[in-house]
């Protein structure tokens, strides 16, 4: 029990935050209009392509062969999320702009 | 933990890198739910996701140790670019639902392996104090464990809008999960109770809490029909968001703490739009077996009646007013041109013409307006189904290509029926329905649809690109 409330006292801050932000999230979302579901399911999708960081900071303090192999695979795995993702959502929005 | 004592120019530059990553990230998100601003939003939350990544690279340190193997970094960073960029331009509009889904999966398996090459890492000094019950292994494993779910998950749900896997109906898959998932926490507890030196000598209970995670996420999305993909890769979507915020945790990284939760609280409540556009609950979407049974399948027992091509055409181009309800099928088969085309030459013979959008029509919410507005069909022409549904009396003629649970009267007919108050385009109020369809096979609800059977209605099978094709000719003939 100890270990988590050393964990609590020494992170407050940043759980603080996490909660504001479960609510800025579901602030920021909740208008949107059906059509743009998709699309911003997709740009959300390219959002938590941030594990690439940590990936990085793994990959960058690897020692062993094995952890330089899954570091490498994890910083090319996000860097598929992040770039997929957000140009994906460019070529899906690119079609919504043809407003005529 | 005191990351105050490191004080260096670099590090205030990575934080401040951060914050203004995370207000884009936030900006992004705003704007991507208003029509206007979203490309702009997408562009905006790229560019933050940019600056924090190069940030990260020159700037993060680890106790005074700088990000090393920089050059293998950007080996790895330059393959993932060239394949995402690649994949994402080339594939085919109908395929964006099971692409999104597959770029889901690799976030969630990057997040996944983070946890397993940091478990190994977790400082001695930290066991030796508190033991494994702490919170940094307890983001650690709950990293691994939502980060895999969500991998396989997205796995399956690529496959199955890829049509590469099926459904699989068990009634018992319930509780078969529901075990598993109070396995997978029991099983977390027990590691967080080891009494050890190190973390490293727990190696081989990771890898098989791996494994169950895995096939957790194989066994939850498995028995959940195509038509409620959308809803669960929104799901894992935020699952996603909620395994890199894991590893912000781990890393105290802000970047990855707002990045990650503001996907996991924004997806979830997507989510929940979603399964109200359908009027399901999201428990509803992940227990209940879907399809089968219903009161209507029963009754079923009215005939078909055909029509033929040139007595289509003839119909169509002596209407006034001509309603187009489009759904999967006009996707599958690629339709969307051929079918403008068709509403253009009707236009020219002085026939109105216009789009009712299901929301949920097609695989995805806006699926639909993506694919016509591929097809160059101006905006004008495409109205909701709650604005088109009292307009639909004075309809002549209402084509249903490739849609089918969209126009099933069961959902306002039939309270047995699974799809029972989805609001629906009221397709049988208009004076003439033809239904262009493959087969007699049922929507992914399966659920047999009663429009089939009215009197109003004609089916006309056969592929939709086709068929369409046809009528083209036969109208130009005319």
């Amino acid at each position: 029990m100890e270990g988590f409330f050393e964990y609590f006292m020494a992170n407050r801050g940043i759980i603080y935050m996490v909660i504001l932000s479960v609510f800025l999230g579901i602030e920021v979302i909740s208008h949107v209009p059906a059509i743009l579901h998709t699309p911003l399911m997709s740009g959300a999708n390219a959002i938590h392509g941030v594990v690439i960081i940590g990936a990085i900071i793994v990959m960058g303090h690897a020692d062993t062969t094995g952890a330089m192999i899954l570091g490498f695979l994890a910083v090319i795995l996000g860097t598929l999320n992040v770039v997929g993702g957000f140009v994906v959502t460019d070529r899906m929005l690119e079609m919504f702009k043809k407003k005529k | 933990m005191n990351d105050v004592s490191q004080f260096s120019a670099g590090i205030s530059v990575l934080e401040i890198t951060y914050i203004l990553a995370s207000v884009l990230f936030i900006l992004g998100l705003k704007m991507l739910s208003h029509p206007l601003t979203a490309r702009r939003g997408n562009t905006l939350a790229a560019a933050g996701m940019i600056m924090a990544i190069v940030a990260t690279i020159l700037f993060h340190s680890k106790d005074g140790e700088k990000i090393g193997n920089i050059g293998w970094i950007l080996i790895a960073i330059a393959i993932g670019t060239a394949i995402g960029w690649v994949i994402a331009k080339k594939v085919k509009m109908t395929a964006m639902p099971q692409l999104v889904s597959f770029f889901n999966g690799m976030g969630g398996a990057a997040a996944a392996l983070i946890s397993i090459m940091e478990f190994p890492h977790v400082s001695s000094e930290l066991i030796a104090r508190t033991g494994m019950a702490n919170g940094h292994v307890l983001a650690i494993l709950l990293g691994l464990v939502i980060g895999s779910v969500s991998w396989a998950g997205s796995m399956i749900a690529f496959g199955k809008l890829d049509g590469r896997i099926g459904d699989m109906r068990v009634k018992a898959m319930k509780f078969v999960n529901l075990t598993i998932l109070a396995g997978i926490v029991v099983f977390v507890a027990y590691i967080m109770t080891r009494d050890v030196q190190a973390s490293a000598e727990l190696m081989p209970l990771i890898i098989i809490l791996f494994v169950i995670s895995v096939a957790y996420g194989v066994l939850f999305v498995m028995p959940i029909g195509g038509a409620d993909m959308p809803v669960v890769i929104s799901l894992l979507n935020s699952f996603t968001g909620v395994a890199a915020a894991m590893g912000g945790f781990l890393y105290s990284n802000q970047a990855m703490l707002t990045g990650g939760i503001l996907v996991g609280s924004a997806g979830t409540i997507l989510t929940v739009l979603m399964c109200r556009a359908m009027n399901r609950s999201l428990l509803n979407v992940i227990v209940g077996v879907f399809g089968g049974g219903g009161q209507a399948a029963v009754n079923a027992a009215g005939s078909i009646r055909e029509i033929s091509v040139p007595d289509a055409a003839v119909l169509l181009s002596y209407s006034k007013k001509v309603v187009i309800v489009p759904g999967y099928g006009l996707a599958v088969a690629q339709a969307q041109h051929i079918c403008h085309e068709l509403d253009k030459l009707l236009e020219e013979k002085g026939v109105e013409v216009k789009y009712a959008i299901h929301p949920v029509a097609g695989r995805m919410p806006g699926h639909m307006n993506v694919l016509l507005a591929e097809a160059d069909v101006p905006y004008e022409q495409l109205i909701e189904s709650d604005e088109i549904n009292p307009d639909l009396p004075n309809t002549d003629v209402l084509v249903v290509i490739g849609a089918n649970d969209v126009v099933n009267p069961a959902a306002e007919d039939d309270p047995s029926s699974p799809i029972y108050g989805m609001p629906i385009v009221k397709a049988r109020d208009a004076r003439n329905v033809i239904v262009m369809k493959r087969g007699m096979g049922k929507g992914y609800a399966a659920i047999e649809n009663m429009l089939f059977f009215n009197d109003k209605t004609r089916m006309l099978f056969g592929d939709a690109k086709s068929t369409l094709q046809a009528l083209v000719n036969e109208v130009k003939a005319l």
